[in-house]
C-alpha cells in the first residue's frame, strides 16, 4: 500500500515535470490563437531560448539572467512572426515553420562556433540552474499517511518555474475571461472588423498577444535547458511544442482545456518512462508504442471523440481593412 | 442652423478608382438624411471615411460646425458619431452585453463595466423600443434583434450622429417599420440619422431630405415631401427610367416542373420541410421570404447543385429522386436554365473572359465543341458577341475578364447565356441583386418577355418589390417550408411580410 502510492505519487510528480513547457507553450498558444495568430513556431522559440538561457546561465552563473535572455529571445522570435503575419499579412504557418527553422539551425551555430561541444553548452552549476524547492513542513508532514508523500514529493520540491507555471495558468484563465483585455483578445481572434470598428487597434492587440506567447515559450524553453536539464543539447525541444499545439486545440483554445490536455500527454509521457522493459507476460512491451500514445489520442481525440474543436472564427486570417 | 455634420469635397480613392470625387453634403441636426444611389456612387465610401474606417485623401468634416479629423473609428466615437454597418460589426459568439461594452469597457476589468452597462442597456431599451437581450449570444439571435444590438451600440457610447448603411437589406417588412419607429424616437431625442438606403420607398417613407450621389458625389438635395421616387431615380441613373413594369395577364400552359414532398436535411436539421408546387409554361412563380428560409437550398436542389433527402421532381418525363439524382449537368439537358443567387461562385468564373463565360456550363454542345472534342473558340466569339449585343452588355469586349465586367454588367451576361439556350424552365436566383436601376429594369423586361415566350420562371429574390411586380403567384417561404401563396395581383406587402414572419393568421374577415 505504501508503496503503491509512493509509485503514484512518483508518477504525478512526474507527470507535472512533463507537462510543465508544454503547459508554457499551450499558454502562450492560447493568447496568440485567440488573438487570430496561429503559432506553429511555438517550438523554435522554445528551442532559442532553451539555448539563450543556458548560454548566460553558464556564462554568469545566474539562473535570473537565462531566464531573463530566454525570454528575450523567444519574444524577439515572436515580434518576427508578428511582422510577418500581422504587419505584412503573411502566411502564418509558413512563418511558423520558418521560426522553427531557424531556431533549429542558428542554436546549432552557436553552439558549435562558441562552446565546441558538438552543439551542447556546458554543464551548469547548481547555482546557476532552478533547483526544487522544498515547502517548509513536508519533513514534519511526512509521516501522515497519503497526505505526507503527496506533499512532499508532488506539492512540495518542484522547481520554481513549475510553480510559476501553475499561477500562469490561472493567470491566463483570469485574464482571457474577467479582462478588459481578454475580452478584446478573444475578440480579436473571433472578428477583427468589430474590434477595429471600435476603434482599438487589431495590429496593437495582436502584437501584445504574440508578445506574450514569446514571454511563455521564453520561460518554456528556460525551464527545458537550466531546470529540468544542466545544459542545452541540440533539439531538446523535441517536438514538445507541437504538442502542445496539440493540447491546445485538444482543450479547445481554452486555459483550462489546454492544460488538463497537458497534463494528459505528461502522464502518458510519465507513464512510457515507467513502462521501459516492462512485460505482459512474454510480451515486452515496446517503449515507442507507448511514446506514439499522445499523437495516437490528439488523432483520436481529434477525430470524433471530443466534438468539433472550432478555432477562434478568424485565427489565422490576416486583418485587411475594407470589404 | 449649424448643420450636425457637413463634408466638404471629400475625395477618396482606391487605386485607380475614385469612389469619393468631391463630397458636398450639410446635414442639420436632429434629422433623418437619406443617401441614394447606385452601386459603387460611393455612398458607403464616404460615410466610412466620416466614420474613421477609411482615412480621406481630401475634403473636411465638420461636426457642429467644427472641423474634426477621424484617423480612425476611436476618434468618431469621441466625436459622438455611431455607424451600423450592412454586414454587422459583431462578434458572434459574445453576448449582446460583451458585444456592446467592447471598447467602452469602464476599466481594465470587465465586472464593473458589464454591470453598468446592463443598466444603461435597459434605459436605452425602454426609452427607444430596442429590446434585446442581454445575456443572449448573438449567433442565436435573428437579424432585425442583431440590428437593434448595433444600434444599442452607438447609443451606449453616446452617438448623437448615427450612420445607417442599408440597414433593411436583411429585415422583413415589419421589422423594417420598427426600425424606422425607432429612428423616430431618436430623432425626436436630437439625434442626427443618415440612411443610405437603395430602396426608394423606403427613403420616401423615412426620410425629410435626401442625397442622391452619381459617380462619387452628391448630385442633388431633395426635400423628401418635394420629391418622387421617379424623380429620385432618373437622378441616381443619370437619365429616365422606365419605372414600371408592363405586364400582360399570363396563359399558364401545361406543367413544366413539378415539385412534391421535397424535403432536404443536414445533420439532422431539415433546411426544406414537404415543399410541393406546380411551375406550368408561360408563368412567373415568385419565391417572398426573408433570406436563409430554404430559398437557397430549394434552387440548389433543382439546379442539381444538391441532392434532395426526400420526395420528388418532375421536369421534362424525368423523376427526380433521392434514389436517382440529376447532377447540374443532366438538369440542362432536360431543359433547364439556372441564374444562381451567388453570381461570383456559381455563374462565373472570375479570371475567365467574356467570351468563355458566355458559353459556361455549355462547351459539351454543339456549336462551341468544334471538330476532335476541342473547344471551337471562333464560335465562343460569335455567341459572346451575339449576347452582348442582344443585351446591351457593356464594354463590349469579348477578350475582357468577366471579373472587370461592373456587377450590373456580369449579372446582364449571365442572363443572356441561360436564356440564349431557349430553356423550359428558368430559375432566377437575385436576377438583380448589385445590379444598378438601369438594369434592373431591363432584366425585368427580359424575364417578361421570357414568360410570354412560354417559359416557366421561378424566381427568388429578397426584394419583395420585385416578386410582386413580376409573379403571377407568389409562394413564401419559412422555415423551409411554404407557409403561404398569394396570386399576384392579390399580392398586398403586409399579408406578405406577414406571412415572412409566420405569423399570418389568415384573414379573419
Amino acid at each position: 500500500m505504501e508503496d503503491a502510492i509512493f509509485q503514484i505519487v512518483a508518477l504525478l510528480a512526474g507527470t507535472l515535470r512533463i507537462a510543465t513547457p508544454l503547459i508554457l507553450c499551450a499558454m502562450g498558444g492560447v493568447f496568440s490563437e485567440n488573438a487570430g495568430v496561429v503559432d506553429i513556431g511555438l517550438e523554435g522559440k522554445m528551442l532559442a531560448a532553451a539555448f539563450a538561457s543556458a548560454t548566460v546561465a553558464s556564462a554568469t552563473g545566474s539562473p535570473w539572467l537565462g531566464l531573463t535572455a530566454g525570454i528575450l529571445v523567444a519574444c524577439a522570435m515572436s515580434l518576427v512572426h508578428g511582422a510577418a503575419c500581422i504587419t505584412y499579412r503573411g502566411n502564418q504557418i509558413v512563418s511558423g515553420v520558418a521560426i522553427n527553422i531557424l531556431a533549429s539551425g542558428l542554436t546549432m551555430v552557436f553552439a558549435v562556433a562558441w562552446f565546441h561541444m558538438g552543439g551542447q553548452t556546458p554543464g551548469l552549476d547548481n547555482a546557476a540552474r532552478f533547483l526544487p524547492i522544498s515547502l517548509p513542513g513536508s519533513e514534519s508532514l511526512a509521516g501522515v499517511p497519503l497526505i505526507g508523500p503527496v506533499y512532499a514529493n508532488l506539492i512540495s520540491g518542484q522547481t520554481l518555474p513549475v510553480y510559476l507555471t501553475i499561477a500562469l495558468v490561472f493567470l491566463t484563465a483570469w485574464t482571457l475571461s474577467k479582462t478588459r483585455f481578454g475580452l478584446r483578445l478573444r475578440a480579436v481572434g473571433e472578428e477583427p472588423k468589430a474590434v477595429d470598428a471600435a476603434g482599438i487597434s487589431v495590429a496593437g492587440l495582436r502584437y501584445r498577444a504574440v508578445l506574450i506567447c514569446g514571454g511563455f515559450t521564453g520561460i518554456a524553453g528556460t525551464y527545458l535547458a537550466i531546470a529540468q536539464n544542466a545544459n542545452f543539447s541540440r533539439e531538446m525541444s523535441a517536438g514538445q511544442g507541437y504538442i502542445a499545439l496539440a493540447a491546445l486545440i485538444f482543450g479547445k483554445w481554452k486555459a483550462w482545456g489546454a492544460f488538463w490536455a497537458c497534463i494528459l500527454f505528461g502522464f502518458l509521457d510519465a507513464v512510457a518512462i515507467r513502462l521501459q522493459g516492462v512485460h505482459i507476460g512474454a510480451f515486452a512491451v515496446p517503449t515507442q508504442a507507448i511514446q506514439a500514445m499522445p499523437y495516437l489520442l490528439t488523432v483520436l481525440l481529434l477525430a470524433g471523440f471530443i466534438g468539433k474543436a472550432t478555432a477562434p472564427k478568424n485565427d489565422g486570417v490576416p486583418y485587411e481593412k475594407g470589404e | 442652423m449649424t448643420p450636425a455634420i457637413e463634408l466638404r469635397g471629400l475625395e477618396k480613392s482606391f487605386g485607380a478608382v475614385r469612389a469619393n470625387a468631391g463630397v458636398d453634403m450639410a446635414v442639420p441636426p436632429g434629422t433623418i438624411a437619406g443617401i441614394v444611389g447606385e452601386n459603387g456612387a460611393g455612398k458607403t465610401t464616404a460615410m466610412n471615411v466620416v466614420y474613421g474606417m477609411y482615412r480621406a485623401d481630401a475634403g473636411e468634416i465638420l461636426i457642429d460646425g467644427k472641423a474634426v479629423r477621424h484617423d480612425s473609428p476611436a476618434e468618431a466615437i469621441k466625436h459622438r458619431v455611431g455607424m451600423v454597418h450592412q454586414h454587422f460589426m459583431l462578434v458572434e459568439n459574445f453576448t449582446v452585453l460583451e458585444n456592446v461594452v467592447l471598447g467602452a469597457e469602464k476599466g481594465a476589468l470587465l465586472e464593473a463595466g458589464l454591470a453598468a452597462a446592463r443598466t444603461e442597456l435597459q434605459r436605452l431599451s425602454d426609452e427607444y423600443g430596442l429590446q434585446v437581450s442581454p445575456d443572449a449570444r448573438i449567433s442565436d439571435l435573428p437579424v432585425g434583434e442583431q440590428q437593434r444590438v448595433e444600434i444599442l451600440k452607438c447609443l451606449y457610447r453616446g452617438a448623437r450622429i448615427l450612420i445607417l448603411d442599408e440597414p433593411t437589406a436583411v429585415l422583413t417588412p415589419q421589422e423594417t417599420d420598427r426600425l424606422f419607429r425607432i429612428l423616430k424616437a431618436l430623432k425626436a431625442q436630437g439625434t442626427t440619422v443618415i440612411l443610405i438606403s437603395h430602396k426608394l420607398k423606403e427613403i420616401m417613407a423615412a426620410t425629410d431630405l435626401v442625397f442622391v450621389m452619381r459617380a462619387g458625389k452628391v448630385v442633388a438635395m431633395r426635400e423628401t415631401p418635394n420629391t418622387t421616387r421617379e424623380e429620385l431615380a432618373e437622378l441616381m441613373v443619370g437619365r429616365k427610367v422606365h419605372w414600371q413594369i408592363e405586364r400582360v395577364k399570363a396563359s399558364p400552359g401545361a406543367a413544366a416542373l413539378t415539385v412534391e414532398h421535397l424535403s432536404l436535411a443536414a445533420g439532422g436539421v431539415p433546411l426544406l420541410d414537404d415543399v410541393g408546387f406546380t411551375l406550368h409554361e408561360g408563368e412567373i412563380v415568385g419565391i417572398a421570404g426573408v433570406s436563409g428560409n430554404g430559398q437557397g437550398e430549394l434552387l440548389e436542389i433543382l439546379s442539381g447543385i444538391l441532392k434532395p433527402t426526400g420526395g420528388l421532381i418532375r421536369i421534362g418525363g424525368r423523376e427526380i429522386t433521392p434514389r436517382h439524382p440529376a447532377d447540374a449537368s443532366e438538369m440542362r439537358t432536360l431543359g433547364l436554365a439556372h441564374v444562381p443567387e451567388d453570381r461570383l461562385k456559381y455563374a462565373m468564373a472570375g479570371q475567365f473572359t467574356a467570351a468563355e463565360t458566355g458559353m459556361l456550363g455549355r462547351q459539351r454542345v454543339l456549336p462551341f465543341k468544334g471538330p476532335n472534342g476541342l473547344i471551337d473558340r471562333a464560335a465562343i466569339a460569335r455567341h459572346c458577341g451575339d449576347l452582348m449585343e442582344r443585351f446591351d452588355v457593356r464594354p463590349r469586349r469579348i477578350e475582357q475578364l468577366a471579373a472587370h465586367f461592373s456587377g450590373g454588367n456580369q449579372q446582364k451576361l449571365v442572363i443572356a447565356r441561360e436564356i440564349a439556350c431557349a430553356p423550359k424552365v428558368l430559375l432566377a436566383g437575385q436576377p438583380t441583386r448589385g445590379v444598378d436601376i438601369g438594369a434592373i429594369a431591363f432584366i425585368h423586361r427580359q424575364l417578361m418577355a421570357l414568360r410570354d415566350g412560354g417559359c416557366a420562371i421561378l424566381l427568388v429574390s429578397c426584394e419583395l418589390d420585385e416578386i410582386m411586380g413580376l409573379s403571377d403567384r407568389i409562394l413564401v417561404m419559412y422555415g423551409g417550408k411554404i407557409v403561404g401563396e398569394v396570386a399576384g395581383e392579390e399580392a398586398d406587402e403586409r399579408t406578405i411580410g406577414l406571412m415572412m414572419a409566420n405569423v399570418w393568421k389568415g384573414d379573419a374577415a
